[in-house]
């Protein structure tokens, strides 16, 4: 370690853990290398962080903030695993799942989707919110590549990708609020870009959105990344993973009508 | 026509100097000139100015005022927010709707007028009110848009439209020749600050006198904190963006766009001096050569007006080079239009926006002090607060920090609107009562008043004693007053559907958390509530306002939280009759059944829910169901 | 002592939830020393007359007749599972929501590709159900005290909270048999 190296060395606490890391490392990048797993959606490693899903949402000396944006300085004290953000975080899956048309029974992504996993890791076994069944519109013009808008989350981790990664820029957003969407940059649909089945684009999605045709359930059930073991066990490995259980069903909401 | 459009493309892109930071200039002039930004003409801007179609899209589709599809020459706009419906709005629609033979939405078989619904557009005190492209209608009657609808089908071209349907000016600035508006200022209190007498150029000239560090040490010591609602210290403001060689950039937001607040239309219309006085005194603290003044895209009828005093300005040595000063300074001005977006507002998301993109907020930090408009440390301000500098620089901080309470120095001004007498601006000194305003406006009658807008609070009548300061009832200046007979939950679902409307969309929360809430909260109003659902309402509105990125999510609950907390009665006599109703699930089929579907109507197509509407209580329940935000009216 | 009862019903579902329940094998006999079935498309019981300790309901509700059946069951039930994803979150059937419901039976009965209908009316028989303007899962109608998510939920998902209600506890489902496919 060059002395430049020790200069920049900052320390924080998270949940009470001493951990150490650089400064210009954000929160989250210092939790991973010390093991301890902030849940996050919308992080994909090498991608500029974007804070939208805010599943990452720490308290930061009393404040929230997305740890995969906030950038870490020397003495922060980061609340991490509380019920307060534990509540959070499962309401914000929550409305991740309400928001879109989420079928896990016939998508093909299912047990190697973060967003599902995500749910798994919380322990939700049904829904909070009511789902709101919106239009999405579906392009399946490229020959080797799906777009189901349905499973979208709006992560914009293709985008990131897209233009970060494969240096295109074939993805973007259009419309603001809840009709807020994904589009990509050509009239005629994914087939009129310049995309490949083997961009990194592509597998940057989190969810079932962008699909590589021909390729589906290929991994039996059980074998899927997500079938044994929970997301975020490999952050956690490190320090030996203690992997959670589903909370208790008394969780679960309270019903919307009763009799 | 592909090759018109080509020609407007590259000829506006060259324009504005083919610069990918100009693009919200482009798409305007050119959704001007070609009534829409079609695929093909975003695909042509893409290429000028080096960006990807997805690029443009991203912010044409961003902008209420932006089209991707065509619409009409004539783009008649019905301002929808709570006052403007409290005063009629809705019938002021149907008779539109009426006259035009469209409904909201549509644009008429021959393509010349389109109709649609808009957010607040700063006219609350005379509402219900109307934009016909940058013409402002206010003080709308039925008999008013009947004749409005025929002097429009009269001349089709379009042009000149103020002339042709303004037959009388409002007072003030409002009858000078640029800005030829209808519009009344209603200042109903002029106060020592803002609208006290102002000579041109004397608070410049004290200000060049001194050198900046000391101009800075002035506005520190009048204590002025910032007016549109967040109440920084102006002075440090002023004083985290100057220093380094870097260039910087004074910004001035008109963007207000919380429904109910009009104070800046007034300030630019009767105070634009001392608006851009502001602007150059800050410029020259803080040591930027240039200004921009951000103009909502509803306040355009106020641009070629405040071009113009732009012009004198630098005729009259107070613009331009060679402005003297301690330290050589130059500065000059010029206006941003918005494009119809109330996140705008929001200082980062304004900054964004000027650079061409989309309204989305930024991540702070950085903050605009140090990494601003095009990256540069940039300072922006409130309309209000520039004039505030002005006064300040101009009289001296003593006499100012005289004025109002001791956290709260100086005046504020006040858009009062709604169940009172007299509507209008008033400047008071901050540590005014609710009730004392409510006197003076002549809203003696309120049972509740949302202090600073749907993202404020609603205020209830044991309350009324609280002041409007920045320790207690903290407001960008938007006063809402509601009489015993409105109802306080409509009025919360009409401030979500505002927010769903204008939420950007970029985080999970606001994006869906408050068409969740609306969709509660509407269940409740419907009789359909169970007691559970308070609680429901409260951890979803913590949920949104703990994790949301920036502050239109941060208040967004607010409607529902501050009247749960001030009027929990509201709820509970609605929650009485708490139970799932078979008979509302099942009535939609029912219609079809009773003959929809096998007889009459079967040839009308469109979905059962859109053709519901068969009396008042169908209406409400087609907006019930609709969570998207996106109804009509 | 007597044993305790158990009933189960379907909605609007496809009955593979129940096809999982059997799917615990041999492990059938042990509950059915353990429990007394009431109601139950197994024995074909089709009403529930007394008060049972635990219900299980497969499938949401999409039609009256669903919401009627689902609000008898919750009165007979002491503690009510979800069971499956049409009734934890609506399921398969729901996808019905994404197309309004006159456009669903137009398609269904008039318009459809492979309909033949002379009548070339829906059909308006007053016996006939009417649908719910969009299938709900059903904790939206009643009140629900426990979900197993799955479509099915499997056979190990089942026999653990079965085993954990009939031992007086809430079913926790460790991480293996919390899934939604």
């Amino acid at each position: 370690m060059s002395d430049s190296d020790e200069a920049t060395a900052i320390q924080l606490i998270i949940d009470g853990t001493e951990v150490t890391g650089h400064a210009g490392q954000t929160i989250l990048e210092i939790a991973d290398s010390a093991g301890i797993y902030i849940p996050r959606l919308c992080w994909l490693e090498n991608l500029t962080p974007f804070g939208a899903c805010r599943v990452c949402v720490v308290r930061v000396n009393g404040r929230i903030h997305s740890a995969c944006t906030l950038p870490a300085t020397n003495g922060m004290v980061v609340e991490n695993d509380t019920e307060e953000l534990r509540g959070f975080r499962k309401n914000l899956i929550d409305m991740l799942f309400a928001e879109g048309n989420h079928f896990c029974m016939f998508c093909e992504r299912s047990g190697a989707c973060e967003l599902q996993a995500l749910a798994y890791r919380f322990g939700i076994t049904a829904p909070t919110y009511p789902a709101l069944f919106p239009h999405r519109e579906i392009d399946a013009t490229h020959p080797d590549i799906l777009i189901d808008r349905n499973r979208c989350v709006l992560c914009a981790r293709c985008i990131r990708a897209s233009k970060e990664s494969d240096g295109k820029g074939v993805f973007g957003f259009a419309g603001r609020g809840i009709q807020k969407h994904l589009i990509v940059s050509a009239e005629g649909g994914l087939a009129e870009t310049n995309i490949d089945a083997s961009d990194a684009a592509i597998s940057a999605c989190p969810t079932g959105t962008l699909l590589r045709k021909r390729t589906g359930f290929a991994v039996p059930v059980g074998e899927r990344p997500f079938d044994r073991t929970p997301i975020g066990t490999e952050v956690e490995s490190t320090t030996g993973p203690t992997p959670p259980h589903a909370s208790t069903p008394t969780s679960t909401p309270a019903p919307a009508g009763k009799e | 026509m592909s090759a018109v459009r080509d020609e407007a493309v590259h000829e506006i892109c060259a324009r504005f100097g083919n610069d990918a930071t100009r693009l919200l200039d482009v798409v305007r002039a050119i959704n001007q000139r070609l009534d829409c930004i079609d695929g093909e003409a975003m695909e042509a801007i893409a290429e000028a100015l080096h960006l990807t179609r997805a690029d443009v899209e991203g912010v044409v589709s961003f902008y209420s005022f932006l089209s991707t599809r065509p619409h009409g020459n004539i783009v008649i706009r019905l301002c929808d927010d709570v006052i403007d419906k409290m005063k009629g709005a809705d019938e002021i629609a149907s008779e539109f709707e009426h006259a035009l033979g469209i409904r909201v939405g549509e644009t008429t078989p021959d393509g010349r007028i389109s109709l649609t619904t808009t957010s607040c557009i700063g006219m609350s005190d005379q509402a219900p009110a109307a934009l016909v492209n940058d013409v402002v209608l206010p003080r709308l009657s039925l008999s008013e848009v009947r004749r409005v609808v025929r002097l429009l089908q009269a001349h089709p071209d379009g042009t000149d439209l103020r002339s042709l349907l303004v037959d009388s000016y409002g007072g003030g600035n409002n009858a000078h020749d640029l800005v030829r508006s209808a519009v009344d200022n209603s200042i109903r209190q002029a106060g020592p600050v803002l609208f006290g007498h102002m000579e041109r150029g004397a608070a410049l000239r004290k200000a060049l006198a001194l050198s900046p560090v000391e101009v800075i040490r002035v506005v520190k010591a009048s204590r002025l904190r910032g007016r549109g609602g967040g109440g920084f210290p102006t002075g440090v403001k002023w004083e985290h963006t100057r220093g380094g060689q870097d260039e910087r950039y004074v910004v001035c937001n008109a963007d207000e766009g919380e429904p109910g607040t009009f104070k800046d239309r007034v300030l630019l219309t009767e105070r634009a001096d001392l608006v851009f006085e502001g602007m150059t005194i800050a410029g020259y603290a803080i040591g930027a050569g240039h200004g921009v003044l951000y103009l909502r895209a509803e306040y355009a009828y106020l641009r070629e007006y405040l071009e113009h005093v732009l012009r004198e300005r630098r005729q009259a040595g107070l613009l331009g080079t060679g402005l003297g000063g301690r330290k050589a300074f130059e500065f000059d001005i010029r206006i941003q239009m918005g494009a119809g977006a109330y996140i705008c507002g929001e200082e980062t998301a304004l900054i964004e926006s000027m650079e061409g993109k989309r309204g989305q907020p930024r991540l702070k930090p950085p903050f605009p002090a140090s990494h601003g408009y095009l990256d540069k440390p940039t300072c922006v301000n409130n309309v209000e607060t520039y004039c505030c500098a002005a006064r300040i620089l101009e009289q001296g901080a003593p006499w100012f920090s005289a004025l109002g309470s001791k956290a709260s120095t100086g005046t504020k001004l006040l858009s009062v609107s709604g169940d009172c007498k007299r509507p209008g601006v008033y400047e008071v000194p901050f540590g005014i009562s609710v009730r004392e305003l409510l006197g003076l406006c002549d809203g003696t009658g309120a049972a509740a008043v949302q202090i600073g807008g749907p993202s404020g609070r609603m205020v209830p009548p044991s309350e009324f004693g609280r002041t409007i300061c920045f320790d207690d009832l903290a407001t960008g200046g938007a006063v809402m007053v509601f009489d015993q007979h409105r109802d306080l939950l409509e009025i919360a679902s009409e401030f979500l559907r505002f927010f769903i409307h204008e939420s950007c969309g970029y985080c999970t929360p606001c994006r869906v958390g408050n068409s969740l809430l609306k969709e509660r909260l509407d269940r409740i109003r419907a009789g359909h509530g169970s007691t559970d659902d308070v609680g429901y309402l409260r951890d979803l509105s913590a949920t949104i306002a703990a994790t949301s990125r920036c502050g239109l999510g941060w208040t967004s609950p607010n409607p529902v939280l501050s009247t749960l907390d001030g009027f929990p009665g509201q709820y509970e006599r609605r929650l009485r009759d708490a139970s799932y109703s078979l008979e509302e699930d099942t009535r939609e089929a029912r219609l079809i059944r009773n003959g929809r579907a096998n007889g009459r109507g079967s040839s009308e197509g469109g979905s059962a829910a859109e053709t519901t509407g068969v009396d008042g209580s169908d209406r409400e329940r087609r907006e019930a169901t609709d969570v998207s935000g996106e109804a009509k009216r | 002592m007597a044993k305790p009862k158990v009933a189960t019903t379907s909605l609007c579902g496809c009955f593979g939830c129940h096809m999982s329940l059997l799917d615990i094998d041999e492990r059938i006999l042990e509950l059915v020393d353990l429990v007394e079935f009431d109601r139950s498309p197994i024995n074909d019981i089709k009403s529930i007359e007394h008060p049972v300790d635990i219900g299980l309901v497969e499938g949401g509700c999409a039609n009256e007749d669903n919401v009627r059946v689902l609000q008898e069951f919750r009165r007979q039930c002491k503690v009510l599972v979800s069971v499956g994803d049409c009734a934890t979150n609506g399921g398969l059937p729901s996808l019905r929501n994404l197309v309004p419901l006159e456009e669903c039976l137009r398609e269904a009965y008039l318009d459809g590709p492979t309909v033949h209908n002379d009548s070339g009316r829906i059909p308006d028989d007053e016996e006939i159900p009417l649908l719910l303007s969009r299938v709900k899962p059903c904790h939206e109608i009643v009140e629900v005290d426990y979900h197993l998510p799955g479509c099915p939920p499997s056979a190990d998902a089942f026999w653990a909270a079965i085993t954990a209600l009939l031992e007086g506890h809430a079913p926790e489902l460790p991480y293996l048999l919390c899934k939604y496919d």
